[in-house]
């Protein structure tokens, strides 16, 4: 598959590390060039310096021919922008991107975008902890 | 009608200011805390510190009874999401988007924003409009149909001069709506005969306009 990822910090290098380790054709976009020092040595995807919400910069890392599209800048209205030029523009099949923000997830989730939401995946794993390991106390 | 405007840079400032004079019910936000504590010294409580693209923030700015969304802040990305989530989130019908990169434009249209404004085409377009020398004027883009509106200037070595326009093989989708001449305006009919020095004021399909340009300014050199 080639895959095309907007965002070269930890959840995109590690992603990026992954896919090629299982063959996948991975382009990484991302508008800082310290941001490739998190990729391995000699990493054999295609390496794009500019920003994922310019049809340019997106055309030279590969989205006319992507299979998959993944937007993990730190910036949610970048994902959100970069994941809909990837939808409606270049009908790339599989588009995810994350969105920090609950509020806007929900929107984005019923405008048909894939939306990962960390803050609520967080928040729901944390309380189900606190749910299970319950501690009882017994108050004299 | 009640208007929200978020993004207090020169711009927002004075379409705040300017919509406040014609009397409008306007209300401000932006970001930095710096700029909304001066501009509430000059509007009062119709600014409010926020990111618009929460609806915390829209929510408290009553998007739900507004009836505009203007945003006009320096980042398009986030331009767009202000607007999509007027829209969806508060059902806001009208939502207006500044467009920083004009390659932008076609985007929000597709994206469902009602009017885009991009100021580095509209300074183009004036700069166009204000050099005689060019001979075919690209005036203004209509949203439905992909129509646009041009301006031809027919010089004396144009294949069209002295033919009466009923012989002219206009492309399908063009019409020839007005003709300039010597200051005057003419409606023209099938036997009105173009001049040189006539400006013909065009309405066409987008995608003739290239077919267009060669037929009433020559082959390109």
């Amino acid at each position: 598959m080639r895959i095309l990822i907007v965002g070269c910090g930890r959840v995109g290098s590690r992603l990026a590390t992954e896919f090629v380790a299982e063959g996948h054709r991975v382009s990484m976009v991302d508008q800082r060039q310290e941001a490739f020092r998190r990729l391995p040595d000699r990493f054999p995807g295609q390496l794009v310096l500019g920003t994922g919400i310019d049809e340019d910069v997106l055309r030279s890392a590969g989205i006319e021919s992507a299979d998959v599209f993944i937007a993990v800048t730190e910036d949610d209205n970048t994902n959100i922008m970069a994941a809909q030029i990837a939808q409606v523009i270049y009908r790339v099949p599989k588009v995810i991107l994350r969105i920090y923000d609950p509020e806007r997830a929900e929107v984005y989730r019923g405008l048909g975008l894939t939306v990962i939401c960390p803050t609520r995946t967080v928040a729901d794993m944390i309380e189900e902890q606190v749910r299970q390991d319950r501690p009882v106390r017994v108050s004299g | 009608m009640y208007i929200i405007v978020v993004g207090g840079g020169k711009v927002g400032y004075y379409l705040t200011k300017t919509l406040v004079n014609e009397g409008y019910e306007v209300f401000l936000i932006e970001k930095n805390p710096a700029k909304v504590q001066v501009y509430r010294d000059r509007f009062g409580a119709i600014v409010m510190q926020g990111d618009g693209a929460e609806v915390a923030t829209l929510a408290a700015a009553g998007a739900g009874r507004a009836d505009v969304v203007i945003a006009v802040t320096g980042d398009d990305e986030d331009n767009l999401v202000i607007c999509q989530m007027a829209r969806e989130r508060f059902g806001v019908r009208r939502t207006i988007a500044r467009v920083n990169n004009p390659k932008n434009e076609e985007l929000f249209r597709k994206l469902g924003i009602d009017v885009t404004v991009s100021q580095t085409n509209v300074i183009l377009s004036i700069i166009e409009q204000q050099i005689p020398e060019r001979p075919f004027v690209h005036l203004m883009a209509l949203r439905h149909a992909d129509l646009a509106i041009v301006e031809a200037k027919v010089s004396e070595d144009s294949p069209v001069i002295h033919q009466p326009i009923w012989q002219i093989e206009l492309p399908p989708e063009a019409i020839i709506t007005a003709i300039l001449r010597h200051g005057d305006l003419i409606i023209p009919t099938g036997q009105t005969v173009i001049e040189p020095g006539d400006e013909l004021i065009i309405v066409t399909k987008q995608q003739r306009e290239a077919e267009l340009r060669e037929l009433i300014t020559g082959p390109a050199a």
